[in-house]
């Protein structure tokens, strides 16, 4: 089809034998590439991205053919990385298929936290053509000292997924490790592969060394079109609940559908809905159909049976997290079934690509809608869909904490210049802005803590030489750095292990490991509590030295595991939807009558707000008042609002009990008419909102915060301040490791300016607090405020009220909670 | 943080116990105090264990860099505890200091400050796992047991008999449940025979009292959680803790 480009005689004839052609974008990708271009390539899946972006190393291979017996080293000529293990895995089996039906000499390896050591080693000796792996492997593979002989000869780097790994602390990692790379093998050039995104810019820039003298940005081929999915939401003959997140409503509906189709995948938010979900389908699973459970907590070997058995189209419905979300080709999926909302109008467009790998066939797709601003969100994303709107989030500034990983890591391979190492870490284009103070400051992190009081400096991991080089103290300092490497810091977790009933003792051994479940959720529990994990109802038997024992149970009410995180805020953009929706009736055509009835009495008894209103109602109820404030910026941002707004509330005579935050709305209750003190004057709305909350108040309010101490931890780790917990090294209980909580109390009472403190602040304004959206929202709002003051709840604010009770906020209940018991014990004393 | 705020609140009000729980160990009268401390009005002993002093630097020299401020905060807190009851006797129930090198290797400054409390008093170090060498360049003396006022002082608790035993080592801490809120806080733990200090050490952590550690310690019947709260003690029976 091009006649310039110049594919060998190989692949010519191998497509011929297919009986297919190159594709465009492959051809011009190869080209552009050939030509010493880096490059993005944006499609989406099932366009043969994988082949596009190994096109120009696998030709290249061709050409230099195969290396003689007795040749010089020579290290690897190509580096894919992916975010997930399981993709390197599946991109291995991918590129050997051509590779061995074109008789190509060139060897194909992956590596991963899985491959054998001795097989790890031998890589090193003799380094494959191609390798497949992961931003960790990388990082490890460079503060070794070997690294410039084995990425010297490096032509390529594949960057698989790229959208999903730049938004992370994983990204920031690989970002700085591409820094190294091109030192070592200046010659090198980026291919990205990417799903569709916001911004190319963004990642175009990315790909190319930044710093002083900032590099062009990749070039870009962007390949649009495709069917355009076929998605539906999911009608019900049932009520669509007010509130809740897991659709149990829908289960008859979505089991039809599992008949129906060969292979479904169901996608749900969080692996408590995943848990559930798993569970009821078995429960009207009346053909016992082969449906299985895939999340991040479960056993490895569970997991890749699981995998295994659907790409041998052995399953007819598989209940995942995000864990499945990235490109593994999970063999004929022709239905994905969407659980809950999906938050973000891209992520559900990546999901939907999971059915049908064929770009010219549609994907087919059926949202199931857990309430009824789901049911508006759903409705929001599907028209995003259709209209190829993107909401991906913006490539962040690169954190703190990775970077200090990364000084480490540098002085583990060689003692470093610290010019020279400050040159190349700018050169990454998340950290581009970094100032030569702070990168000072974290390299005395690293040495000594960087504390004010200077009392480590004869404990330093790293010192200066007499040539100006910093290099690493002692050899236990690499080993420290190589098990504490990575930016995924998961919760203390225990194992599951299930043993017989009642089998406390020596019997109990050997059992079948389930998987992990944190340390926190086992913490409340007590012998005999049931819990629903791995899809089974298991009853807790008691905790033994790293493993919480439990047998299976049939109980019909189980808890669920709690599982931190997993929950997605909901985007900005499909929030901005959602809100537009609200404000035109002529968009709710489209919505289900139940939904339509539930906003036209809005209508009548209160009011829907304007698109950018903030709409505040006061309603009496019970014996207490209540505040609804109509935000949609998501659950986070709404949480850190709550927050503010209650210690405000209190200064101004209110008194607050509690509050409960969704992604749609923030609810605040307490014994004093609010909705009266705002009629009176007393309370002015636009002070009460005002952008100040962001200073004072949210300061006073960290030093207590519960997420910011979560935050706390994972710099710690990330950072290298303490040591990552290892599976099976664990101290016993009795020598607990030193808590992170202390250490941070400790630290802001007695140095608040501390870099790690500043790292975690940073994070959260990001991350779990979501200050930054917060402050966006204020700005927005700012003399758009409507209160309503009604004499009852208006049906806007019935999913919230029901919320109420059954979310709360975790830690912030303090001393009230120990007063309750000890009243008890108080009572019981007292008593005749 | 609530121990730490509150150290800085005490030293300035200086003010009486308040917010203590009276309780009988062994027929002997003590007060637990919400900063940790354990009172012995009837020997004018204050009893505090496990204060980890110079953890940090434990930390430091294996090469994790924790704040080297803990030591300090535990003292500002001693320092509170001693100015309220003004005791006669200071025993410090072992695990003093992190481990054998932090009392050698402790900074001139908080070395003063010791001596600055054990002025006028006497102070009984008894070791402990960590520290079974006792301290070096300080005030007081250092022993494996104390046997005073009908009770007896050790680190460890005895697994043969814990009648009048007041010890340390296992740094109690209890979980409330009520109405699915947890609060987890150290604490006494007493069954009216034997008293288990909560830690001291700002840095020391704890362990529940449901743990396997805490076994066949305590009469389960009789045993009472004294919480460490804000501002007071929280009392709960063992058997109310979950609800």
């Amino acid at each position: 089809m091009d006649s310039t480009i110049d594919l060998p005689v190989p692949f010519t004839r191998w497509f011929a034998e297919k009986g297919w052609r190159p594709r465009a974008h492959q051809l011009e990708l190869l080209a552009r590439a050939q030509g010493g271009e880096n490059m993005l390539l944006i499609a989406p899946t099932g366009a043969g991205k994988t082949l596009a972006g190994f096109l120009p190393s696998l030709t290249d291979l061709v050409r230099r053919g195969k290396l003689p017996p007795g040749s010089a080293f020579t290290g690897i000529h190509t580096l894919y990385v992916s975010p997930l293990k399981a993709l390197t895995v599946d991109i291995e089996r991918n590129l050997m298929k051509p590779v061995t039906e074109m008789g190509l000499a060139m060897t194909v390896e992956n590596r991963t936290g899985d491959t054998p050591q001795a097989k790890r080693q031998r890589q090193k000796l003799v380094p494959p053509d191609i390798l497949l792996t992961t931003p960790e492997q990388v990082a490890l593979l460079l503060a070794n000292k070997e690294a410039e002989r084995f990425f010297k000869d490096l032509k390529y780097i594949v960057l698989d997924e790229l959208h999903s790994l730049v938004t992370s602390k994983r990204g920031h990692l690989l970002s700085l490790g591409l820094g190294r790379i091109r030192r070592h093998a200046p010659q090198v050039k980026t291919i990205g592969l990417s799903a569709t995104v916001s911004d190319p810019m963004d990642l175009q820039r990315w790909l190319v060394p930044r710093g002083e003298a900032p590099a062009a940005p990749a070039g870009l081929v962007h390949v649009t079109g495709g069917a355009s999915p076929d998605i539906t939401i999911m009608g019900t003959e049932s009520r669509i609940p007010w509130s809740g997140h897991v659709s149990v409503y829908a289960i008859p509906e979505i089991y039809e559908e599992i008949k129906r189709h060969k292979t479904t995948l169901i996608f749900v938010n969080t692996r408590f809905q995943a848990e559930l979900l798993f569970q009821e389908l078995w429960t009207v699973n009346e053909e016992n159909l082969p449906i299985a459970l895939h999340h991040g907590s479960l056993h490895a070997g569970q997991r890749r049976k699981v995998e295994a058995a659907m790409s041998e189209n052995r399953l007819r419905a598989v209940v995942a997290t995000s864990t499945l979300d990235m490109g593994i080709d999970w063999g004929d999926v022709d239905l994905v079934v969407h659980v809950g909302a999906p938050k973000g109008a891209s992520r559900l467009a990546q999901r939907i690509g999971r059915a049908n790998h064929r770009m010219d066939e549609p994907s087919k797709a059926i949202l199931v809608p857990a309430n009824r601003f789901e049911v508006m969100e759903c409705q929001a994303a599907l028209d995003a869909n259709y209209l190829g709107a993107q909401d991906t989030p913006p490539v962040g500034e690169g954190a703190l904490d990775v970077l200090a990983q990364h000084v480490l890591g540098m002085a583990c391979a060689e003692p470093f210049d610290p010019l020279e190492l400050y040159d190349e870490i700018i050169s990454a284009s998340p950290y581009a802005d970094l100032s030569w103070e702070m990168f000072e400051r974290i390299v005395d992190f690293v040495a000594t803590g960087g504390y004010a009081l200077r009392s480590y400096e004869r404990y330093a991991k790293i010192r200066k030489t007499g040539d100006g080089r910093w290099r690493v103290s002692n050899p236990a300092i690499a080993m420290q750095y190589r098990l504490n490497l990575g930016t995924i810091v998961e919760a203390a977790e225990l194992s599951v292990r299930l043993v017989k009933r009642g089998a406390t003792g020596a019997v109990g051994r050997g059992g079948m490991t389930l998987g992990k479940v944190e340390e926190y959720f086992l913490e409340q529990l007590v012998h005999g509590d049931t819990f629903l994990f791995a899809g089974k109802v298991l009853r807790f038997e008691g905790i033994r030295e790293n493993e919480c024992l439990v047998s299976n149970a049939f109980s019909l009410d189980p808890k669920i595991p709690a599982y931190a995180g997993g929950k997605f805020p909901l985007t900005t953009y499909l929030a901005d939807q959602v809100r537009s929706m609200l404000a035109d009736p002529k968009r709710w055509q489209a919505l289900p009558d139940q939904v339509r009835d539930w906003l036209s009495i809005q209508q009548e008894r209160s009011m829907l707000p304007k698109k950018d209103e903030l709409l505040i109602e006061t309603f009496p109820r019970g014996k207490r008042f209540f505040m609804i404030a109509y935000c949609f910026e998501g659950r986070l941002a709404h949480q850190t609002l709550g927050m503010l707004l209650t210690r405000r509330l209190e200064r101004a005579g209110a008194h607050p009990l509690g509050f409960v935050a969704t992604d749609y709305s923030l609810a605040v209750w307490g014994l004093n008419d609010i909705g009266g003190m705002i009629g009176e004057g007393r309370i002015s709305l636009s002070e009460l909102f005002d952008e100040d909350m962001l200073g004072d108040d949210l300061e006073a309010w960290l030093a207590e915060s519960y997420m910011l101490k979560r935050t706390f931890r994972n710099c710690a780790v990330i950072s290298g301040l303490i040591e990552r917990r290892h599976p099976g090294k664990e101290k016993t209980g009795r020598q607990v490791t030193v808590s992170t909580d202390l250490i941070y109390d400790v630290l802001r009472t007695h140095e608040p300016d501390h870099i790690l403190l500043e790292a975690t602040r940073r994070d959260a304004a990001s991350g779990l607090l979501d200050i930054a959206r917060l402050g966006d929202m204020l700005k927005r709002i700012k003399g758009h405020i409507t209160h309503l003051d009604l004499d009852r709840v208006s049906p806007l604010a019935v999913p919230i009220m029901l919320e109420i009770g059954r979310e709360s906020v975790p830690g912030e209940a303090h001393d009230a909670v120990l007063k309750e018991a000890a009243d008890e014990l108080i009572a019981e004393a007292m008593s005749p | 943080m609530h121990r730490l705020g509150l150290a800085a609140r005490i030293t300035l009000t200086n003010g009486v116990a308040v917010g203590g729980e009276e309780i009988l160990v062994h027929g002997v009268a003590a007060v637990c105090d919400p900063l940790g401390g354990l009172y012995l009005p009837e020997l004018g002993m204050l009893v505090v264990s496990d204060l980890h002093l110079e953890k940090g630097a434990a930390f430091a020299r294996r090469g994790m860099m924790l704040p080297p401020y803990d030591t300090i905060a535990t003292l500002n807190i001693l320092a509170a505890v001693i100015g309220r009851y003004d005791p006669k006797v200071v025993v410090s129930l072992g695990d003093n200091f992190h481990d054998r090198r932090g009392s050698e290797h402790l900074p001139a400054d908080l070395r003063a400050l010791i001596s600055g409390m054990a002025r006028g008093r006497d102070w009984i170090w008894i070791n402990g796992n960590h520290d079974p060498d006792g301290t070096v360049d300080l005030p007081g003396t250092a022993t494996d047991e104390l046997i005073y006022g009908g009770l007896v002082f050790r680190h460890e608790p005895s697994l043969i008999s814990g009648k009048g035993e007041i010890a340390g080592h296992l740094h109690p801490s209890a979980t409330v449940r009520r109405r699915e809120k947890s609060v987890r806080r150290p604490c006494f733990a007493c069954d009216g025979d034997r008293l288990v200090m909560p830690a001291f050490g700002v840095l020391a952590g704890g362990l529940d009292l449901r743990h396997r550690a805490m076994q066949g310690l305590f009469n389960h019947d009789a045993l009472v959680a004294h919480l460490l709260g804000r501002d007071r003690i929280y009392s709960v029976r063992y058997g109310n803790l979950l609800g």
